[in-house]
């Protein structure tokens, strides 16, 4: 398996911290979108689904902010993170 | 350290405090145009939802975070007319009454650089990723986010 026919995935903060990872990668061919990646994530076992159920995790492709239909490719490093808390 | 791809802009995302006026200076430097510079200094503070804190740590997602703050210096570009600006933010571990974020703006006259320096400051506390973990005599605990800080961003949609 080539880096180019994955998707990088990151955690940040308190959402790293619960699922004890700060990244993985998926295959490409397995998701259209961000949504398709969370239900992926979701339905590794009990806690990662409680973990993704919370409709305020954010989520970014390439570090722009997206919504949930936003579509993903082979090669995007995509984030998930809790609502930001700087300044 | 010091990023920016724009003109006239300065973002820096740093460990280390910063001098408040080597930041004014910068601003001012050759800058004979601009009469008005507006800063803001955000510092930590020793209490929060009625714990005492003793200090954070912050968090952020490297890469992200610049180009975040990009975009919204560039939108407080199209909304005023504004000369310099530097938003310095700190990461990694601080103490109470430490500074953690700056932001200067310049601009001809004062009404724009006021109102850049405050929606800048806004879409920050809801945009660019950071993260505050913080030690409270509870211990540690991340930060919620505060819907106010939403409706203050939301309020220059008007």
């Amino acid at each position: 398996m080539t880096e180019n026919i994955m998707i990088k995935i990151v955690f940040f903060a308190a959402l790293r911290e619960q699922l004890d990872c700060s990244e993985l990668q998926i295959a490409a061919s397995e998701v259209k979108t961000i949504s398709d990646i969370k239900a992926k994530l979701a339905n590794k076992n009990e806690h990662w689904q409680q973990v993704f159920n919370n409709g305020a995790l954010l989520s970014a492709i390439n570090h722009d902010m997206v919504a949930n239909d936003a579509n993903v490719k082979s090669g995007d490093e995509v984030a998930f993170f809790p609502p930001v808390t700087g300044g | 350290m010091t990023y920016s791809t724009l003109p006239n802009v300065k973002i820096s995302i740093q460990a280390q405090d910063f001098n408040l006026q080597d930041e004014v200076d910068l601003l001012e430097q050759d800058n004979a145009i601009d009469g008005a510079v507006v800063t803001f200094t955000g510092r930590v503070r020793n209490k929060n939802e009625g714990l005492k804190v003793s200090g954070l740590t912050l968090e952020h997602y490297p890469g992200m975070t610049e180009k975040s703050l990009e975009k919204i210096i560039k939108q407080a570009q199209q909304r005023w007319q504004i000369g310099r600006i530097s938003v310095i933010h700190r990461i990694g571990q601080l103490m109470i009454g430490e500074q953690i974020v700056f932001v200067g703006v310049t601009s001809m006259h004062r009404q724009d650089a006021f109102a850049a320096a405050e929606f800048i400051m806004d879409y920050l506390k809801v945009q660019a990723p950071f993260w505050k973990k913080e030690v409270t005599e509870q211990g540690e605990k991340w930060l919620d986010a505060k819907q106010s800080d939403n409706q203050q961003a939301q309020q220059w949609d008007k």
